[in-house]
């Protein structure tokens, strides 16, 4: 089930990115910024873990997690150390992504040319 | 002498020789058979998409002298521009070459402002020989005005491919070739449009702008003209300035009005609305133009190239975008 | 792209907007949103896939298995982009393949790809970022607010977490 769901609603959160860049005329840099950030505030609201829940790679998978990941990021690190861990905690849960996407860029660099 | 913002040239200067060169994508194109050379590497062996630009336009040069039996050292003035920043493209060839440069910008009209000051000079006994040209690559542009050849953004309909190629003519005081007769110099026309992804639809008041004077200063009728053909408008902008010319009472046959942009590449080819670039206009122009003048298939022609000034900053700065159009005609001598 | 704060336009433009804007394209919507959904919805279920795979076969659970998800996804739409197909994809999928974080994955690589002609440490090393910063600079910027006043919420308004 989870597999359906990962789909619909992974595919639906691209459909208001899509909307995004058809209706109101935005660049993907605008749109997947304004994601991450509803992504942050959704996880404000503790109204993603839920999602992550239901919809599994759904919601982990699209740019929006990576906002909840950094909130996930700096509330666990805030319980432990207070107000300082707001700071030290946010790239905490998200440097496995960031830190990928660096690495295997390199090396395509390294690697490929553009095709054009 | 001029008439209004038109030069015309009693001396008719000629365009004795030219050259164009085209990219991978050009050679699928239905122009094919009148480029001189087409690459099959995008990157034409070089180590940047700038070098490759950069060669285009020597290539285009070297095959120009060639063609007119003539050597590097007999071309008086090189006139060129392009798309990259500090035009270093026209500069690094000029070097090459090593005549004296007048590097000129115009976007995508670059190539009939060239042929324009080169007529002007060559028409006015202060030169025998003179390159006008201009050159664009697909990838080069991108870097610079839009994003990485291997990013996956979504073109809208109304974008256009910026065309890899170069086209240079050589005109001269006398000899064998269609001459160049008159030339309307075009100013800027803004008419607050501000997405780069719909360069069509800014440009096309500015071909209006440009034709309107050129029929006004001359006081010729519509079909004086075999062939009036804009640059880079695209399906979208070539149907705006259509509908816009004839809303102003300048009704220009259809069958003899038309865009390179949408000659250059076939249907099936994924460009949206159609072809731009310096290079679009050029290499139609000194390509399977003056093909067909020296077949006899077309006398006068006017050619009307069209520019779109932004900046990748004056974009981000929502600017809008500023356009100027440069027609050239020329004409078969009998 | 449109602007809310667009400078006042003259008379004049402003009927050539709407003269022009009868006469453009109109993007196909629905459709794009369909493929968008598609590509979308698909990239997610393979990413479902790889979790259940590392769930399956390694030692991760729900709360680990993220991770390196994340990571095989990124690895694949780095290889799709280095192969020069993530671009075709990006075109017929919009939104569909630039929201996942597969989307994000393809603006490094691009970019570090694309400014390999300007050398590795000003080229690839200044330029990797040039289309993801924003994400990441709105993400943490909007994460550190939004934990902040959380933070103070709860202790504060709450009294302790």
């Amino acid at each position: 089930m989870i597999f359906l769901w990962a789909f619909v609603v992974g595919g639906l959160i691209c459909v208001i990115g899509q909307l995004m860049f058809d209706v109101m005329k935005l660049t993907p840099a605008h749109t997947t910024s304004t994601l991450v950030v509803v992504g942050a505030i959704l996880d404000g609201f503790g109204l993603y873990e839920p999602l992550i829940d239901f919809a599994g790679a759904g919601a982990t998978v699209p740019i929006t997690s990576f906002g909840n990941a950094l909130v996930h990021g700096a509330m666990a690190e805030a319980e432990k150390n207070g107000l300082i861990g707001v700071v030290t905690g946010i790239f905490e849960v998200t440097s496995a992504g960031i830190s990928a996407a660096i690495v295997f860029a390199f090396i395509a660099s390294l690697l490929f040319r553009s095709k054009g | 002498m001029r008439r209004g913002r038109t030069w015309t040239f009693p001396n008719k200067p000629v365009i004795i020789s030219s050259a164009a060169v085209g990219g991978p994508f050009e050679a699928q194109g239905p122009l094919s058979a009148d480029f001189d050379i087409l690459h099959e590497d995008f990157w034409l062996g070089q180590d940047s998409f700038e070098q490759a630009e950069k060669k285009l336009l020597e290539q285009a040069c070297e095959r120009t002298i060639d063609k007119a039996g003539m050597k590097k050292e007999d071309i008086q003035f090189f006139l060129a521009g392009d798309l990259m920043n500090q035009i270093v493209t026209s500069s690094f060839s000029a070097r090459t070459l090593g005549s004296p440069y007048i590097g000129l910008f115009g976007a995508c009209s670059t190539s009939m402002e060239g042929l324009a000051l080169g007529a002007l000079i060559v028409d006015a006994g202060q030169a025998e020989f003179v390159i006008a040209g201009t050159a664009s690559h697909n990838a080069a542009a991108n870097r610079q005005y839009r994003y990485p050849s291997e990013y996956g953004a979504q073109n809208p309909p109304s974008a256009q491919w910026t065309v890899t190629g170069a086209g240079t003519g050589l005109i001269a005081k006398e000899g064998k070739g269609p001459s160049v007769t008159s030339a309307t110099i075009g100013r800027i026309v803004d008419m607050g449009i501000s997405d780069p992804f719909n360069m069509g639809v800014a440009m096309a008041p500015a071909a209006v702008d440009t034709i309107e004077a050129h029929f006004r200063d001359l006081d010729v009728d519509t079909d004086h003209y075999d062939l009036v053909l804009t640059g880079d408008l695209g399906r979208v902008g070539h149907r705006i300035c259509a509908d816009l010319l004839h809303k102003h009472g300048l009704n220009i046959p259809q069958d003899r009005f038309g865009d390179c942009g949408l000659m250059i590449y076939r249907e099936d080819q994924p460009v949206q609305a159609g072809a731009s670039g310096p290079a679009c206009s050029a290499t139609v122009f000194y390509g399977h133009i003056l093909k067909e003048m020296e077949k006899g298939n077309l006398n006068r022609v006017l050619m009307v190239a069209t520019g779109a000034l932004l900046s990748p900053i004056t974009f981000q700065q929502k600017e809008s975008i500023p356009c100027i159009a440069h027609a050239v005609s020329i004409e078969r001598m009998r | 792209m449109s602007d809310k704060k667009k400078k006042k336009l003259t008379p004049v433009q402003q009927q050539y907007h709407v003269f022009a804007k009868a006469r453009e394209p109109h993007r196909p919507v629905l459709l794009n949103c369909l493929k968008a959904f598609f590509v979308g919805g698909t990239i997610c279920l393979i990413g479902q896939g790889v979790s259940w795979f590392y769930m399956t076969y390694f030692d991760f659970t729900e709360k680990t298995v993220g991770d390196p998800t994340v990571a095989t996804m990124i690895f694949l739409a780095v290889l799709l982009t280095g192969l020069g197909v993530y671009d075709h994809l990006g075109q017929w999928g919009g939104a569909g393949s630039a929201v996942p974080v597969t989307g994000f994955a393809n603006t490094m690589a691009s970019a570090a790809i694309d400014y390999r002609s300007e050398g590795y440490v000003l080229g690839v090393g200044g330029n990797m970022f040039k289309l993801a910063g924003p994400v990441i600079v709105f993400g943490v910027v909007s994460a550190f607010v939004i934990a902040l006043i959380k933070t103070i919420w709860l202790t504060w308004f709450q009294g302790g977490m």
